[in-house]
């Protein structure tokens, strides 16, 4: 009888699930109370465009602000080798493959779905990790790949585009408020452009953290996948300490550059400790490390 | 993968599918009729995870095929990380060949580790005394000929030219670019 040593990680499934659930809430409640609104309306159409367009574009769009070239195989043939195993093993449709010429130690995954996407890793990580480590970052990102993470994390962090859109310039279309449901009724203007801002405030800051929350979740996903696919779990946690110690040794400047990319890189650009835990995009090293052990442990039991 | 292991992110290694295999002598018996001599010898590609786990299930299976008649099995492994073991037949029978490469395969199977499986390959020698090697990929459950050229360079006219000799025999894996090059694999260098 054919057994797979595959295990689900069921408290983190239930924990993503949780997230997931409580994004769907605050969606349905946030959309009850733009409907009150015509500006809501038109926020919501704009913010929904642009969560498209950011979707849809997402791979070229992303490997054009890290000025990440694509490579075909005869440039970088054993990078687009080992990615080719991973594939076949995988059984995935193979990604873009590109590189970006820059010191920090980075990779990262995007694309709309697995046939429009794109792996990328930069030449400071290649430098640093050896074969072994780099193939175990690649699952990684290709597990980002298959598990659909910008798709997943686009509709998530909608919400929190749109309730920032409103706080932020909710305040000039103030008169638009004006009318409610019912134009010629101005006196209860004032009132519902203040519930609106209001709730949209408490909608961004509770979406912020369930955000991160997800995104958390997701990047322990894809270390799990990435390392039932190389069956090399500790080349990944290797390759992790590796990076994440590098990490703070980066100049600033380049870390400022690529905040808006954190979201999807492998180990997270900004490593300041006074973010909190609940606010960072990526878990912390050590959590990720235990996983990995755990992972390590479960594919060399015997019997 | 279905919605919800997308939601949850659970995408997890494919299974391999073993029984195709079993359709390989049909193939060879065409790739004969068209001049190319089955070597006896095949491999199994499969990724090295770490821990002796699979190392221990690598032993017992080379046991039994060695208690087998006139089978030897040697072991090497690639730079990326992968194993292979080729089992040679001095009779050169490709049925008892298949049955040899599938104890291996089962026998990783069972432990665990069929998603650890990459590909196997059948050595051939063409009509113009080059290797070739027709291999099947486990995740897709397809073939597809490879044909060194020496150095790192494929004979890509011959190996269309096979995929229409099998095309009856074995499914061909329809997509080119899952055609990949496996360059110094045993038997086929």
């Amino acid at each position: 009888m054919a057994r797979s040593r595959f295990r689900t990680d069921r408290g983190l499934s239930l924990r993503m699930g949780g997230v997931s659930l409580g994004l769907g809430a605050l969606y349905l409640l946030f959309a009850a109370v733009l409907y009150q609104t015509p500006l809501g309306a038109v926020g919501f159409v704009v913010v929904l465009a642009m969560a498209w367009g950011q979707w849809y574009f997402s791979d070229s769009l992303a490997l054009k602000s890290m000025r990440a070239q694509v490579v075909e195989p005869h440039q970088a043939p054993e990078l687009h080798a080992m990615i080719d195993r991973l594939c076949a093993l995988a059984d995935m449709p193979k990604p873009r493959v590109a590189i970006a010429v820059t010191d920090m130690p980075n990779a990262f995954a995007t694309g709309r779905t697995p046939n429009h996407s794109a792996v990328c890793v930069t030449t400071g990580i290649m430098q640093r990790l050896d074969a072994d480590e780099l193939e175990g970052v690649l699952a990684h990102e290709l597990s980002h790949v298959a598990n659909r993470d910008v798709t997943v994390m686009t509709v998530a962090s909608s919400i929190g585009l749109l309730a920032g859109f409103i706080t932020r310039y909710g305040m000039y279309f103030g008169g638009m408020f004006s009318g409610g449901r019912d134009r010629n009724n101005n006196s209860n203007g004032g009132p519902a452009f203040i519930v609106v801002f209001l709730v949209s405030l408490v909608v961004y800051a509770v979406s912020f953290v369930l955000i991160r929350g997800l995104s958390r979740y997701r990047e322990l996903s894809a270390d799990r996948s990435g390392a039932y696919m190389t069956g090399r779990p500790s080349k990944l946690s290797s390759a992790l300490v590796k990076i994440s110690g590098d990490m703070s040794r980066i100049p600033n400047s380049d870390l400022r550059e690529s905040q808006a990319m954190s979201a999807f890189f492998f180990a997270p650009a900004i490593s300041r400790e006074s973010i909190g835990a609940l606010f960072s995009t990526h878990p912390p090293l050590q959590q990720r490390l235990d996983q990995l052990a755990k992972v390590s442990a479960e594919l060399s039991e015997q019997g | 993968m279905g919605f919800l292991d997308g939601i949850l992110g659970r995408s997890k290694p494919p299974e391999a599918d073993l029984d195709v295999l079993f359709s390989v002598p049909q193939a060879v018996i065409s790739l004969q009729l068209e001049g190319f001599m089955p070597s006896g010898s095949g491999s199994v590609c499969f990724r090295d995870v770490e821990g002796q786990a699979d190392d221990a299930v690598m032993a017992d299976a080379e046991k039994i095929i060695t208690s087998s008649t006139g089978s030897t099995v040697s072991r090497s492994d690639d730079r990326f990380g992968f194993h292979w073991l080729t089992v040679t037949r001095a009779d050169a029978d490709v049925s008892g060949l298949t049955a040899d490469l599938h104890a291996v395969n089962s026998s990783l199977t069972d432990a665990g580790f069929g998603t650890s499986l990459l590909c196997s390959t059948f050595a051939f020698t063409t009509p113009a005394g080059k290797p070739f090697g027709l291999v099947y990929l486990y995740k897709r459950g397809t073939f597809y000929p490879f044909a060194p050229d020496g150095g790192e360079r494929r004979d890509n006219a011959l190996e269309l030219q096979v995929r229409g000799v099998i095309a009856g025999d074995v499914p061909v894996e329809p997509d080119l670019a899952k055609w990949l090059a496996i360059w110094g694999a045993p038997g086929l260098a």
